[in-house]
């Protein structure tokens, strides 16, 4: 099952090491990162997306919290949650598929942020789910580049991951 | 004002450090020269990395208390690795100082440069990398503080060498409080949790206690003995908890796991509620997971949360110190123990008549040469349990060895029993039992080896007369990496592939010329007045080398693979 996880860390230098290394040390797979600095400049907020089964997930969890930078962790899907991923995608366009593309992406609520002659940038926010959807509406086109920016997560209504 | 390397000094004395273990090198000699100019921490020099993590490892280990390391960058780090995960597997408090290049020349792959940090970071609890001299108490402050804590561990504290010099002074303090928002290990289980546990062993009928070293390092030897005399079910102590029970007590049913008695096994196999304290469920332990106590209802007391559920899932799992939650349960138990049911009792009592059923086996027997010229490694240890009155402090290396030393030396005391049980780091034996001698100089320590391990920190012999170490080496010689051996007699058709040991050294004359005494004994007749021997000298290290039977193999042993707990080899070709 894909697992939402997300960690509060103190923003200092080694502990996203120290996050990633745990991964690859205990064989478990992560599959989109992210992370930044939040409004307490001494924390970062991380978030990871990786495939586990209940047993492999509490293990996960349970050894991401003995890193002693880590703060605190939610794995958010374990109950309701918002979750966003950003996405910029470089179409190759020739005349007649411009609009078609901008139909497209009027439709998945995302905006060409840059043109060329011959290249939109289209840029695009939702869960992963809806970026993918994107990526196979697009099969018929020459994508070029694709690059995302990892998912973040918050739980919904009063559940947060403060200190 | 100090220097970093003076802070970095009384950081050190303000943990009460007296002991440090290391070798020089460039990028410590600030640190060198502060150490010169004090005399409340005393430094020993090694004549390899490697063996000053052992040495503060074996000090920890019997002391508890975290070992100090002291070594340079690049080769001086990388030789410290071993020992730090030795450390790190067998949760042994441990603050490794380590030299770095000089600020300007990280990542420029200057002379002696490693990552240190980084190629430590898969067996340390936690790491420091300094960046300025007023880093350094705080670092010390939390390095030992994490280092002790919950699950101890080894820390490492990085210094580049520009940071100890003495020509910059910075302000200095030690912090005298710490509170580290994102570390807060367990204080006490959870009353609700040890309710359940108790309840649990009220309702049991075949019970058993399984104790690891948890039991010894969270210092709950005396709260595990009371609680397992009251309620008077059957024990067994995992390799790294030997000493946690009395195993001369009639409840201790020996070491149980690969090579664990037949009666630890078969109970373990057959319990309908196992106590698991401070234990982990580790490998050689289980056997065959799927088939591992297929009847039981399992509690699991731990301090570490990942330990709990990792491999064996805990039916009523406990987080918080070994020691606190004892207690707990002794309180709970003495209220309720009166109102066991009888037919409890009695079910206790048959489980007791069955353990006594598979003791009487005497799995342990050992069947001397019939011809009286060959001894046996088992022989050996037991003729220095009769002579040391079973009061050394035995240290090991890894292999057959260690096996029958923990099999054939019952350790009525914690912390006198010293071996790498997770990491089986051969070359740990010699190294750990300087660092016991170290800490307690009038003990008598005696090192278990064998003619392989001996060899893989043999060069200590040097350290052992620099500092007049009286230890006692007891060196099983049977010519062979017995333990490779006796695998590939089980499961390799008896190709013995690089398994001998050719060209062995003369161990005697190899220990004379380091200033030792050496004794060479080859006949059974001779064993007790050899070994009587070398423990009458007391002001010296005495090397016995002991020419064993080659061809012994180390029983029980369980069956692999898929095999359960009461799958165990007895003797050559005899299985249960």
């Amino acid at each position: 099952m894909r697992r939402i996880i997300s960690l509060l860390l103190e923003n200092e230098s080694g502990a996203l090491s120290r996050v990633i290394g745990l991964f690859a040390q205990r064989g478990y797979n992560i599959e989109t990162l992210a992370v930044a600095p939040t409004d307490d400049e001494t924390l970062s907020r991380l978030t990871l997306t990786t495939v586990a089964t209940d047993e492999q997930s509490e293990q996960i969890t349970k050894q991401l919290n003995k890193l002693i930078e880590v703060i605190k962790l939610v794995d958010l899907t374990e109950g309701e949650y918002v979750e966003r991923e950003l996405m910029l995608i470089k179409i190759r366009v020739s005349g007649l598929d411009q609009a078609e593309i901008k139909r497209t992406t009027d439709i998945f609520r995302g905006q060409i942020v840059d043109i060329s002659p011959t290249i939109y940038t289209v840029q695009l926010i939702g869960t992963s789910k809806k970026l993918d959807a994107f990526i196979n509406a697009m099969a018929e086109f020459t994508v070029i580049e694709v690059v995302r920016s990892g998912v973040s997560g918050l739980s919904r209504g009063e559940k947060v991951l403060c200190v | 004002m100090l220097s970093g390397a003076d802070i970095l000094i009384r950081s050190l004395q303000e943990e009460n450090v007296d002991h440090v273990f290391g070798y020089p090198g460039g990028a410590v000699l600030h640190i060198y020269d502060a150490l010169f100019k004090q005399n409340k921490i005393h430094h020993f020099l090694v004549r390899h990395e490697q063996a000053a993590t052992h040495m503060a490892d074996g000090y920890a280990r019997a002391t508890g208390r975290a070992g100090c390391v002291l070594v340079t960058s690049g080769p001086g780090a990388t030789n410290a690795i071993t020992g730090i995960a030795t450390a790190y597997m067998d949760s042994i408090p441990m603050v490794v100082i380590s030299g770095q290049v000089q600020s300007h020349l990280i990542g420029t792959d200057s002379f002696q440069e490693t990552d240190m940090i980084g190629i430590s970071r898969p067996i340390v609890k936690h790491s420091f990398m300094i960046k300025s001299a007023t880093e350094i108490p705080l670092a010390v402050k939390k390095a030992f503080y994490i280092a002790t804590s919950g699950r101890p561990g080894p820390v490492v504290i990085d210094i580049p060498k520009d940071i100890t010099n003495p020509a910059d002074l910075v302000p200095y303090e030690y912090p005298k409080d710490l509170k580290l928002r994102s570390y807060m290990p367990a204080t006490k289980g959870h009353p609700g949790q040890i309710k359940k546990a108790v309840s649990m062993m009220m309702e049991a009928e075949r019970p058993m206690i399984y104790a690891g070293g948890g039991v010894i390092q969270g210092n709950g030897c005396e709260q595990l003995d009371q609680l397992t005399r009251m309620l008077g079910f059957p024990i067994t102590n995992t390799l790294m908890g030997l000493g946690a029970y009395p195993a001369t007590d009639k409840q201790f049913l020996g070491m149980l796991g690969m090579h664990g008695t037949l009666e630890a096994n078969n109970a373990m196999h057959h319990c309908d509620v196992l106590i698991a304290i401070g234990a982990r469920f580790d490998d050689r332990i289980t056997n065959t997971v799927s088939k591992f106590c297929p009847q039981a209802k399992i509690i699991h007391v731990d301090v570490d949360p990942a330990s709990i559920s990792k491999t064996v899932m805990a039916d009523v799992p406990i987080v918080g110190p070994v020691e606190s939650v004892l207690c707990e349960m002794i309180d709970m138990v003495r209220q309720v123990i009166g109102q066991r049911k009888e037919e409890k009792g009695k079910a206790l009592a048959a489980w007791w008549e069955q353990i006594e059923l598979w003791k009487s086996q005497n799995c342990l027997e050992v069947k001397a040469d019939p011809a009286g010229s060959i001894i046996k490694p088992q022989q050996v240890i037991q003729t220095l349990y009769k002579l040391t009155h079973g009061d050394a402090v035995v240290t090991s290396d890894v292999g057959q060895h260690q096996m029958f030393a923990a099999l054939y030396y019952p350790f009525d005391k914690p912390r006198k029993w010293i071996n790498s049980g997770g990491l089986g780091t051969m070359g740990f034996g010699l190294p750990s039992a300087m660092g016991v001698q170290i800490a307690f100089p009038k003990e008598q320590v005696v090192c278990v080896t064998g003619e392989g391990s001996i060899q893989m920190n043999i060069q200590e012999l040097s350290t052992c007369a620099q500092y007049g170490l009286p230890i006692k080496i007891i060196n099983l010689n049977n010519r062979a990496l017995g333990m490779v051996k006796q695998w590939q007699d089980m499961q390799y058709e008896g190709r013995h592939s690089h398994s001998y040991m050719e060209s062995l050294p003369n161990f005697v004359a190899l220990v004379e010329a380091y200033g030792h005494v050496g004794i060479q004994v080859a006949s059974p007749g001779e064993l007790d007045s050899a070994m009587e021997q070398a423990l009458a000298i007391k002001d010296k290290l005495v090397f016995l080398d002991v020419l064993v039977d080659p061809e012994e193999h180390v029983y029980p042993m369980l069956v692999a693979p898929d095999g359960s707990m009461r799958d165990m080899w007895l003797s050559k070709g005899v299985r249960t």
